[in-house]
Order: C-alpha cells, then structure tokens, then sequence
C-alpha cells in the first residue's frame, strides 16, 4: 500500500503524527446501471494505492473469468463482493470500501443501481455526507439518475457532485458535458438541489481524477480528488445545532456512580450545562463529561460520552438530553416520509415497531396520503406500499416521544420500521412534522372504571377470540360457549360477522388492506366492551398473526384468550355450509382465506380445538372447563 | 467547534455500537481471538463502560494449534483486564486429533473454529457474539452488515440481509436466532495499527521481528512453534528475522521476513508493502469465495 508520501521512508513518526489529524468523510457513488460506478472506486483506490498486489492478481484471474472489460482489469470485480453478483456482473449490495490521502479517510458505500435494490441505495445515503451521480456522457441523464438524485437529496445528503462519466468515448467533447449539465440544472432546480458540482471524468482511463486531464483542456475546476477533499463533513455541520443526546444505556457500577452513557447526535455539552430530560422535562446541571479520551470538560456532535448529572433524577434509555432553552419538539402523530424496504408491504393499521434514537415504540401508519413516483416525481394514491416505494404518511405512536424534523436533524428525525412477527427491518422514515391534533386530545378521568362495572357484574370481564377458516366452527362452538355462560348467570357478548359485517364494518371489503381495518375496529370495540366489564366472545377468521398480536396487546395480562379452531382446509371445504369454497375455486370470489388469501396459524393460542376429533359440544365444554380454570 | 479525527469518529462508532448491544441483548460475549483487532475491540470496549468493567465475558475458539505466545499473553491479558475469559475446544477435534498437517487447513478450520464456535455458542446460550472482523480485510465481509443475522443453525444468508440505516441497529430477533456483531467494521488494517501506536494497546509479541526457527512451505514461512510439526526428510528449521501481520494457527500462518522491531517500523513496512494482510493466511485461498462460504455455515 505505497502511500505517495515521502515522509514514510524518511520519517515514519512524522508520517504518523501528521496522519493522526486526518478527517473522516463518507460518500456514495450512484447512477445507472453501467455508468462505471465500481470502476471509479476501482480507481480511488487504485490511484491512491490501497490496492494490494494479490488483490490485483485475484482481480485480474476474476477479469478473465467473469470481467466485462475484454483483457482490461474490470475493477468493478473489486466491489462486486458476493459470488451471486461476480456471476450476474451486477451490484445487489451496498458494499464498504475504504481509502485515503494525506488529509481525509474516505468511507465510500457503492451502490445498486437496478431499481428492484433502491432500499439498499437509501442504506447507502442514509450516512453519507456527499454523494457521486455519474452519468454517463453517451447517455446523458436516465431515469436512475433523476431516481438517485431524489433518493440522495430525501436522505439529506447536502452535497452531490455529477460526474459525467466516459468522456473518453465522446472524444472529450465540451459541448456534450454542458448540454448534460444544462438539463441536469433544470432538473436540480425542480428538487430544490443547491450544492451540486459538476466535473466531466473517465474513471476508466483516470481523467481528471486525482489530476487535470490534458485531454480536457477546456475544464479547470476541481478534481474529483480535490472535491471530495474539500467537501464540510457532516460531523463538524451538526455541532452547530442544537444539543441532542439520545441515552443508550445507564452506567452504574456501583452505589457512588450513576453515568449516562450515549452519542451525541447534535450540539456540544460542557461540564456545568444546564440540561433537560425529554420527555419528562426534568433539568439538571452536567457534573462531569467522560469521552473515549477520558474525563473532559467540553464534548461535541458525533462523541460516544459518559456523563453525571448533580441532581438524581430519574433517566432511562430512550430518552434525550437537551440544552434547558432548546427542546425538541414532543409528540405521538406525525406526517412522515415512508420508504419501503420488504416484500410484504405495508398496510394502514397494522403495527410495527418504530426505533428512533435509542428508543423504540410501537406505531401504525393511519393514512397513506400520497405516493412519490420516484421516476417522475408525480403523486398518486395508495391503499398500501411495495417494495421500494416512497409515501407521505401519517402515523400514529402508542406513545409521544422527542423528535426534530429530518431536515433539521438525520439523529432525532430518523428512523426505522421493524415487522413485529419477522423481526426485519421493513421501512425507513422521516419526520416531516408533528400533527397538530395530536397536541389536542387527552385522556378524560372517569370515576366508574372496569373493575367497579366487572365488580358489579361478579365477574371477570375477558375476550375469547375464536380464530380459524371459514367454515372451521367458529360461530357453532362460540355460540355454544356463550350459551353456556349465559346458564352460569355471565353477562356475555358475542361479536360475529352477522352483527358486524353489516353495520359497522359494511365498508369494508376482503383485500390485506381492508382485512387489518377490520379486525382493528373489531379488537377496538371488544376492548370497550370489557372495559364495560363484559365477557365478548369473536368468531372471525382474523387471518393475520400481526393483527391478533396487535388485539392482544390492547388487553390486559391474562384477559385476550386465543382459540385456535384447527380444521384441515379439506375439511372445512367439505363441509362449505355457506357455498364459499365452491364460489372461490371456480374464482367468483375473490380474496378467499385458504383459497388465494393466506391464513397465519397462532404460534401460542391458549386453546387449540381440533374439529376432525371432537363435537361442537365437546370443545365447548373444553373452552369452557379452560375458562373456569383461571 | 472542535475537529473530531478520523480515528476519534471511528472509537465512537464502536462504543457507540457495544453499548446498543449491551443495552438490548439478553446475555452477549466477545469473541476473543488474542490478535491485534482482538486488542483493539477489547481496548474500546473497555472505554465504552468505564468505569465499570465490560458487562460480558470474553470467549476464546481455541484449536490448540495457535501460537505458544499467543497462550502466554491470552493469560497475561484475561488477568489485567479483570474480566472472566471462557476457552472452548471442540472436544470432537482433541478425540479425533484433528490437525492442519492431516487433515489439512479446511477441515481444520471448519471443525475447530466454525463447529467449535458454534458449539460454544450453544452451549452457553449466547445471543450477541461481538466480533473483530474488518471490512476491509475480505470482499464478502465488505458486505456484510454490523449487526449480521444468524439462523438457529448460524448460518448467514448474504442475500436477505436488513437494511441498515443512519446509527439505528434493529436486535429484535427470535430466541432461537443470534447476531454477530462487528464494532470495528469500518477501520482499516491502518487504522488498526495508529490506533495501537496511540493509545499504547499491548500486542502479542509475534507482531514484532525478532530471530524464529522457521522453514519454508509453499513459498512462505512456517514457524516451528513446537514439537508436534512434523519435517519433511532432510529438512532442516533455519533461524530468520521474521514477523507476523495476522495471527492464526501456527501452520496456517506465514511469516514476513522483516526488520521491523518497533510499531512505527511495522506501520512503515505495512505502508510500503505491497501484499494484503490476509496473504499470509492459508484459508482464504480455497477459492474465491470462499470466505462467503464459510460464513455462510456459521464461521465467524
């Protein structure tokens, strides 16, 4: 790795004392596929020889192998990491190189360029402080472009240099860079695009990479060396904003030691600061700052610190530290940029996990408002996301939490969406801003409670939700419990499609969309109706484990009990009591659960009833044996 | 305003990174490969909870074919840092002896470090498994994510890795699943050694030159670190100024030639060489892919 520096044969401790000081600058290289973006990491780190020889020689057996070059070396072998992608000569991942010069390390994330990977281009942008748009000069701007120049400015990246790529095989022709340049400024200007630089390249043959180009006489601006040198690095930006700490973890060793220990998002903090706890409002004073370098008196943006407090007060993770004078903004409804990562979209009203900072909590998207196409930029309407796609949204939190618009700050503005039975990571969000109704609605204190109505009625008020297909028994064997509930002297409900199908769900259809609506009305009014110390039984399909999970959790420990009714799909097709099967094999019916629409078997309901072994009046009995048990 | 350095952005990242894991995990570890990252890692991890002690324990694969030094200073180190260090040999290699020299370096390496790993793992029901790997260090770990998810049976799938945004870790996961987790991702093999020379972290000796008995196997040198290396006939261990860029099992690593007795010497020598520090290391020349292979059956 022959850095060009004198310095490192002559006097290694001086080469070392002068690369300490070196800044830290991530950047993304984006554009259509083919418009040479591995080939230009391939060159910065070939120019700046972070290239190894055995490297060099497994690139060159690769070339020979898979390269798409003729005999030339194809450096997009280099970034090409996965066996999948040498293969299909084509970028999936995003993936991390690295390199430097005598004043910066770069951290550069290649990525994708195909449309089907957009999310792993916005995994990309998300840390990038600069970003790389080639275009490629016999082409001019494509879609992709317009599609990752949108993505890198929704992300935040301030800074975009449009390299236009290939000049090369345009004969260096200057009025074909300014005709690129010329449309690319009119589609800037469209984006709000301020910062953005423009340089004509050929990373293949080096021009105007780390020097002029004599071949380019006509440009004298910068090298793209020099522009990625020059570029403010985010880390120093962020200081200068307000101060935000998200807490991580809580330190404490030992009685005498009560540390706080998180990232400094934005600002800087010094020993004395008066500071505020969001969101419970409490104020203190900092007694002491511990950095990775150890105690300090001032700490800033971008610094993993330790620190104490001079009051006890009560902190945990997820909550912010702020300057007392400047808080963020706290609140439970916001309208926020979605874009969608996985291949189940997304519904209105399920719930998902929301991690933003260090704290997560559980939030359901209420309305799609409008979403981006992000070739045109035109709005359309959506009932749900796919893969990929950009949407306004409104959301909905179970609870409110600190947060800055994404524009003002990527930390406290960010963050990710997390399916609740698969554990991935589905969704990116941005705050745009708060709702303003969600500062506007409390909670009204009631003297008469649950306890006092269920007291009343000596009785524990509980929900049995019935699950299984159609035609399973559901409604039978339910009706057969509450029958028996009502002899026991039970005040019972029943909530069945009957009675709620055609009045308060009568706008509802069978789509995923529709189907989550309704089982959150459905899991909403059983929950007031324990609240009115009932004991409601449903009988519903409710395919959806997310959405059973999500009824669940509107109950208490021990009130939500699952009946699984587990009748073989040939089973319940055979009996067919209302004719549906038949209607949705021959395809007059479309949607049908176990036909075309998926039924999620629960993982733990608290009864399981098999309908190929028992009567209806058997498993009643067991449900209502379990029922007396607790 | 103060400028924060490339090396003081990089310590923040991975403290930034142990604390979210110690923060979520139910009963995380670091693996503890007695190497330079190894040193490194549990140098930053030591910063990230002063003044307490890391919260986890440290777990060392062992093979019994590493270094004589390397032992010596696993000892020396699990003493200072005062933390509780586990060691986990696959028993399944000690009945069967399994060893470099008959078995050769891939069915070494898959049944004492890949099985031996996951063995441990298993065994003490670890969900978070801290790793010293580099990005820079191989092209599939390129890819690879900071937080990277493994199947009940560890394997990872390159393919359907989560998206990772901003600082924003996700950890949730099934209880049968784990996660290994790399703080220091993002350094280089220079990084790595600025680092050392600043904050005067202690490394095994073998990092230095110094006189070694040696013999030369498919163009690089073995040390003969003890007895059990068998010689060819007529073949003789010569003593030669040499020193280690990675450390591994004896017979698996190749020695540089080198004057280098001081850290600025090594980083010199590293700064001017022009091999890659993996070079030295048998098994990663199986085929070209074959670090994503191992991965993906669950080897670091």
């Amino acid at each position: 790795m022959a850095h060009v520096s004198e310095l490192i044969a002559s006097d290694i401790d001086a080469y070392l004392d002068k690369h300490q000081h070196k800044t830290l600058l991530r950047f993304i290289t984006c554009g259509s596929v083919d418009d040479g973006k591995s080939t230009l990491i391939g060159r910065l780190l070939y120019d700046s020889h972070m290239l190894f020889d055995d490297q060099l020689a497994a690139i060159e057996k690769d070339s020979q192998k898979w390269g798409t070059q003729g005999d030339q070396i194809d450096f997009a072998l280099l970034v090409d990491g996965l066996a999948a992608e040498r293969e299909q000569g084509i970028t999936i991942d995003v993936a991390y190189r690295f390199f430097s010069t005598e004043n910066r390390k770069f951290i550069v994330a290649d990525t994708p360029g195909h449309e089907q990977y957009t999310r792993n281009m916005v995994t990309g942008a998300s840390t990038a402080d600069a970003a790389i748009v080639m275009i490629d000069g016999r082409k001019g701007i494509l879609p992709q472009t317009c599609r990752h120049s949108f993505i890198a400015h929704l992300l935040g990246i301030e800074h975009l240099l449009i390299a236009v790529n290939k000049m090369d095989l345009v004969n260096y022709d200057q009025s074909i860079f300014n005709s690129i340049c010329q449309q690319y400024q009119d589609f800037a200007k469209s984006l709000d695009i301020k910062n953005a630089i423009y340089i004509p390249i050929s990373a293949f043959k080096g021009d105007n990479i780390t020097s002029l180009s004599p071949k380019i006489p006509w440009y004298q601006g910068l090298t793209l060396m020099q522009y990625l040198e020059s570029v403010p690095v985010q880390s120093k930006t962020n200081q200068t904003k307000p101060l935000r700490i998200p807490i991580q973890w809580v330190n404490r060793p030992n009685l005498d030691f009560r540390g706080f220990t998180g990232t400094i998002a934005s600002g800087a903090l010094k020993v004395g600061d008066q500071i505020q706890v969001q969101p419970s409002g409490k104020h203190s004073n900092i007694a002491q700052i511990i950095a990775a370098e150890g105690e300090c008196q001032e700490a800033v943006a971008g610094q993993a610190i330790t620190f104490t407090l001079t009051d006890e007060i009560d902190i945990s993770r997820g909550d912010i530290i702020t300057h007392s004078g400047t808080p963020a903004e706290v609140a439970d409804q916001f309208e926020a940029t979605i874009i969608w990562m996985h291949e189940e979209p997304l519904l209105p009203g399920r719930q998902y996990w929301l991690k933003i900072g260090a704290q997560t909590v559980t939030a359901t998207v209420t309305s799609i408002k409008y979403e981006v196409n992000i070739n045109t930029l035109e709005h359309l309407a959506a009932n749900h996301l796919n893969l990929n796609n950009i949407a306004h949204c409104n959301l909905n939190l179970d609870r409110p939490i600190p947060f800055d618009p994404y524009s003002e700050n990527r930390q406290t503005g960010g963050f990710i969406l997390i399916d609740r039975i698969n554990n991935n990571t589905v969704g990116a969000g941005l705050i745009n801003f708060a709702l303003r109704r969600s500062h506007n609605i409390y909670i009204q204190n009631i003297d008469i409670n649950k306890a006092a109505r269920a007291k009343l009625k000596h009785q524990t008020p509980k929900v049995i939700w019935f699950t299984g297909l159609s035609g399973s028994g559901k409604s039978t064997i339910a009706n057969l419990v509450e029958k028996q509930l009502h002899q026991l002297g039970m005040h019972t409900y029943l909530l069945d499609g009957d009675n709620i199908r055609h009045g308060l769900n009568k706008d509802l259809g069978f789509t995923d969309e529709d189907r989550v609506e309704n089982i959150r009305r459905i899991g909403e009014v059983a929950k007031l109706m324990v609240d009115a110390g009932l004991i409601v039984l449903t009988a519903f399909i409710s395919p959806f484990r997310s959405e059973r999970k999500m009824v669940r959790e509107l109950f208490a420990a021990g009130e939500f009990i699952e009946v699984f009714i587990d009748t073989p799909l040939e089973l319940a097709e055979e009996r067919d009591p209302k004719g549906l099967y038949k209607k949705a094999r021959t395809g007059q019916l479309k949607n049908f659960t176990g036909i075309d629409s998926p039924y999620e078997s629960p993982e733990n309901p608290e009864i399981i009833l098999k309908t190929s072994q028992n009567s209806a009046e058997e498993l009643a009995m067991e449900v209502c044996r379990y029922l007396q048990k607790i | 305003m103060k400028t924060l350095t490339h090396l003081q952005q990089l310590e923040s990242e991975s403290i930034h990174i142990m604390r979210e894991v110690v923060a979520q995990a139910r009963k995380p570890v670091m693996l503890y490969s007695i190497g330079k990252d190894s040193s490194v890692m549990l140098h930053l991890a030591r910063k990230a909870f002063y003044p307490a002690p890391p919260p986890f324990l440290l777990l060392h694969i062992d093979t019994r074919w590493k270094f004589q030094e390397m032992y010596r200073f696993r000892e020396k180190m699990s003493q200072e840092s005062g933390m509780e260090l586990i060691v986990h040999i696959n028993p399944e290699g000690i009945t069967k002896d399994i060893n470099p020299f008959t078995h050769g370096s891939s069915v070494h390496t898959n049944i004492m470090k890949t099985e031996g790993l996951k063995q441990a793992l298993d065994k003490y029901g670890f969900d978070v498994a801290f790793g010293g790997a580099r990005r820079d260090e191989e092209k599939s770990r390129a890819k690879e994510r900071i937080f990277s998810f493994r199947s009940s049976a560890h394997r990872w799938d390159p393919k359907n890795q989560r998206p990772e945004l901003w600082n924003l870790y996700n950890t949730q996961k099934r209880d049968d699943e784990s996660i290994r987790v790399f703080p220091i991702s993002n350094w280089t093999e220079l990084d790595i050694w600025q680092y050392i020379h600043l904050e005067n972290i202690p490394i095994v000796p073998l990092y230095y030159s110094a006189m070694r008995p040696v013999v030369s196997r498919g163009g690089t040198w073995i040390m003969v670190d003890d007895g059990r290396m068998p010689l060819e006939p007529g073949e003789i261990p010569e003593q030669k100024m040499v020193r280690f860029r990675t450390l591994g099992c004896y017979p698996l690593t190749g020695a540089i030639e080198s004057q280098a007795t001081t850290l600025p010497q090594i980083i010199q020598e590293m700064l001017l060489t022009t091999s890659s520090e993996r070079q030295g290391r048998m098994i990663d020349h199986d085929s070209s892919a074959s670090m994503e292979k191992k991965k993906q059956e669950g080897y670091f």
